[in-house]
């Protein structure tokens, strides 16, 4: 048995659930896949994995050989046994129809947004294009919305492997995006194994070798729709006896160093964040619980359905309806989707703590208060807030530490915040020990001082 | 001589159960009455409803003028003229736990009456050593004692300057040498042209300082008059019960 690790969310022509059977997976992956196993003298067996965790999932032995896309990458060689590539792709851009003549290359979007998949080798061109201050890189999780986005107007470009590229303009209808001919880099398909398991992958290899040289792998190729005469440029180049097959795309930089700005970067868009969607959560806890306290029937019934609507529903889910399923009314830039989201979410539970707050002030407070004349407003404001406020600073200073770690979840909107930042950190250089140490270390140093303001002030108010 | 305060065949209950059944009584400008009456009597109900706290079913409340009638509390913004003419002392005190003694006092003078900071603070400071809490001006109620929160909830009830001053057992956390000062205090207020109405239990000290006693049974007055003629001679069985338990409380 041949346990192999794809991702069929990374669909056709890859790897996709068969329409006829969705319990079987089909593609071309699923097929050399095969082919391999039937070199191997095995069965194969698919298991189904997040195409960015690929490397770390062979290592945790979860399958012996991963291939759904997966590019030949320095780091990866490095730190994993990599067959020889079997598939040569290439990186193009694709663009607006009416943007054709204007940008025709990475060179052309100076200043643009420019969309990819994280953690992939077109992500790193992107990232080296930005550092030299041309382009603005906007990560996705997924190879559809980033086409669907391009034809909405929320990015300029699209740089990805060609395969997907095609596959988007197949899947888009009318003219929303044309491919630029023009190739920005290429790069290979290989399979990736284990470090320590050389011994399966020099077999693979032999097995792969021998599929270039019958045929094996360009009827499967042709079947596909994916065969050109750049893979039988391929084949030759790795059938060679002195193979130069170790040659590697000259695009692609991917050294540790070169990802600790943009860690410092996104640890500062983690705080943007954060602070923000506090500050709207702040804003919409008081209005929702003042309406919970003081409103009337109808009022409260509003805010009593928005709190148990916001808290009883993923908060993943809203980002994703208030950033893709409103764009075809309101068209929300990500970093304001992402503040309306978490903000929007938090404001439900702030609403509740303000609530139990204000209901835990002494009436015979209130009562005091109205005996000297206070109207309702100022009692509010004067008396019964400011009392509220003490009792309600611990549930907050623990709610604005848990949205500093679930801002993590803008990532989905392609908002490159502290975590996606290390995971694209990690995955390029193929350890999580460095990244991981050292993005806690920043959460903390963001959380740490909230606590300990929390606790002075807390601190000064409980005189005994 | 009209009454500061007239109250009239009052009457509440709370659920099924009657607190107040036809209660009269009048408080004139420069007197001191003792409500008395065992707990549950509605010594604190009959204040609670002068003070506009809490609705009642019948009769009539008026002070200075200013007319409460019968069924739901007004609303507050209609409820100003009457928050000038009533202050209240809380048995509890009520200090604003998380303002300090003077601001306290100053808020109402401030906000209420719209005197500036500086001049809310000075008066504040001169009702706080009027009644001789002036050192502890800067002082949270937690750090307190019962004595000394007591005064500062009094000069935070004068802070509006109301002729009619209401007090719910203002003894009951005091020792015996205290209650001589707070006698004291309310006799200089009544001396001023203020009436005092002070629920309370305590026969010793109505007899001390109290111009009448007004004794409470059930929601209705049994007996009233002078306070040494009442608590001398008492002419009722509540009176009696009163006086039996004023012995062992001082």
């Amino acid at each position: 048995m041949l346990r192999w690790g794809g991702d069929a969310e990374g669909g056709a022509p890859f790897v996709e659930a068969d329409p006829a059977d969705p319990s079987q997976v089909r593609g071309f992956d699923v097929e050399v896949a095969r082919a391999i196993a039937q070199g191997l003298g095995r069965e194969s067996r698919f298991v189904q994995v997040q195409w960015s965790s690929i490397d770390q999932s062979v290592e945790r032995a979860d399958f012996e050989i991963g291939m759904s896309g997966v590019e030949d990458t320095p780091a990866r060689e490095q730190q994993h046994a990599v067959t020889i590539p079997y598939f040569e792709f290439r990186e193009v851009l694709a663009v607006r129809r009416a943007d054709q003549g204007r940008f025709r290359t990475l060179a052309d979007l100076r200043g643009r947004r420019v969309a990819t998949l994280g953690a992939t080798m077109a992500y790193d061109i992107l990232l080296a294009a930005r550092d030299s201050g041309r382009l603005i890189p906007v990560s996705y999780d997924d190879d559809v919305h980033p086409y669907s986005d391009l034809v909405a107007g929320r990015v300029d470009a699209v740089l990805l492997d060609h395969i997907i590229a095609q596959r988007a303009l197949a899947r888009t209808p009318g003219d929303g995006f044309v491919i630029q001919p023009e190739a920005a880099a290429t790069g290979r398909y290989v399979g990736v194994l284990a470090h320590g398991n050389t011994a399966l992958r020099d077999s693979v290899n032999v097995v792969l070798r021998e599929a270039m040289r019958d045929g094996t792998l360009e009827r499967i190729y042709r079947r596909w729709n994916v065969w050109d005469e750049k893979q039988g440029e391929l084949f030759a180049r790795v059938l060679r006896p002195a193979d130069g097959d170790r040659h590697l795309a000259a695009s692609a930089p991917a050294a540790g160093l070169n990802y600790l700005p943009s860690l410092l970067r996104a640890a500062g868009v983690t705080a943007l964040v954060s602070v923000l969607s506090m500050m709207l959560a702040v804003l919409v806890g008081l209005k929702v619980a003042a309406g919970r306290v003081y409103g009337s029937a109808p009022v409260r019934l509003v805010m009593v359905l928005y709190v148990e609507v916001v808290r009883g529903t993923p908060v993943l889910l809203q980002l994703f309806v208030i950033y893709y399923g409103l764009a075809s009314v309101v068209r929300l830039p990500a970093l304001l989707a992402a503040v309306l989201g978490l903000g929007l979410n938090y404001g439900a539970y702030e609403a509740e703590i303000y609530r139990g707050a204000l209901e835990a002030v002494s009436p015979t407070q209130l009562e005091a208060a109205r005996t000297l004349g206070f109207t309702e407003w100022q009692i509010l404001r004067l008396i019964r807030g400011p009392q509220a406020l003490r009792y309600a600073l611990a549930p907050m200073t623990n709610d604005f530490v848990a949205l500093l770690k679930d801002s993590s979840l803008v990532s989905v909107i392609t908002v490159v915040e502290l975590t996606k930042q290390t995971a694209i950190y990690a995955t390029n250089i193929g350890s999580w020990i460095v990244p991981g140490i050292l993005c806690a270390a920043v959460y903390l140093v963001l959380s740490l001082p909230l606590s300990h303001l929390a606790r002075r002030l807390e601190r000064r108010w409980s005189v005994a | 001589m009209t009454a500061l305060l007239s109250v009239e065949r009052l009457g509440m209950r709370h659920a099924d159960r009657v607190i107040l059944s036809g209660l009269s009584l009048a408080v004139a400008r420069g007197e001191v009455v003792a409500l008395m009456g065992l707990s549950g009597a509605g010594k604190t109900s009959a204040l609670r409803a002068v003070a506009a706290l809490q609705s009642f079913e019948a009769g009539r409340i008026e002070v200075d003028g200013f007319a409460l009638a019968p069924g739901r509390v007004p609303l507050e913004s209609r409820l100003a003229p009457l928050r000038r003419r009533v202050g209240l002392v809380f048995q509890s005190h009520a200090l604003f736990h998380h303002l300090c003694a003077l601001d306290n006092v100053a808020l109402a003078l401030q906000h209420v009456l719209g005197r500036s900071t500086a001049e809310a603070e000075r008066q504040a400071l001169e009702l706080l050593h009027a009644l001789g809490v002036g050192t502890r001006a800067g002082a949270l109620p937690a750090q307190l004692s019962g004595g000394e929160a007591q005064r500062v909830a009094i000069a935070r009830a004068l802070a509006p300057d109301p002729p009619l001053l209401l007090m719910d057992e203002p003894t009951a956390a005091l020792d015996p040498a205290r209650r001589g000062g707070l006698g004291q205090t309310l006799r200089r207020l009544a001396g001023q042209g203020r009436g005092l109405l002070v629920a309370t239990h305590d026969t010793g000290f109505a007899r001390g300082y109290a111009d009448r006693v007004i004794i409470l049974a059930q929601g209705q007055v049994v007996e009233s008059g002078l306070a040494a003629d009442v608590l001398d001679r008492p002419a009722h069985d509540a009176t009696r019960a009163l006086l039996r338990e004023g012995t062992w409380d001082s």
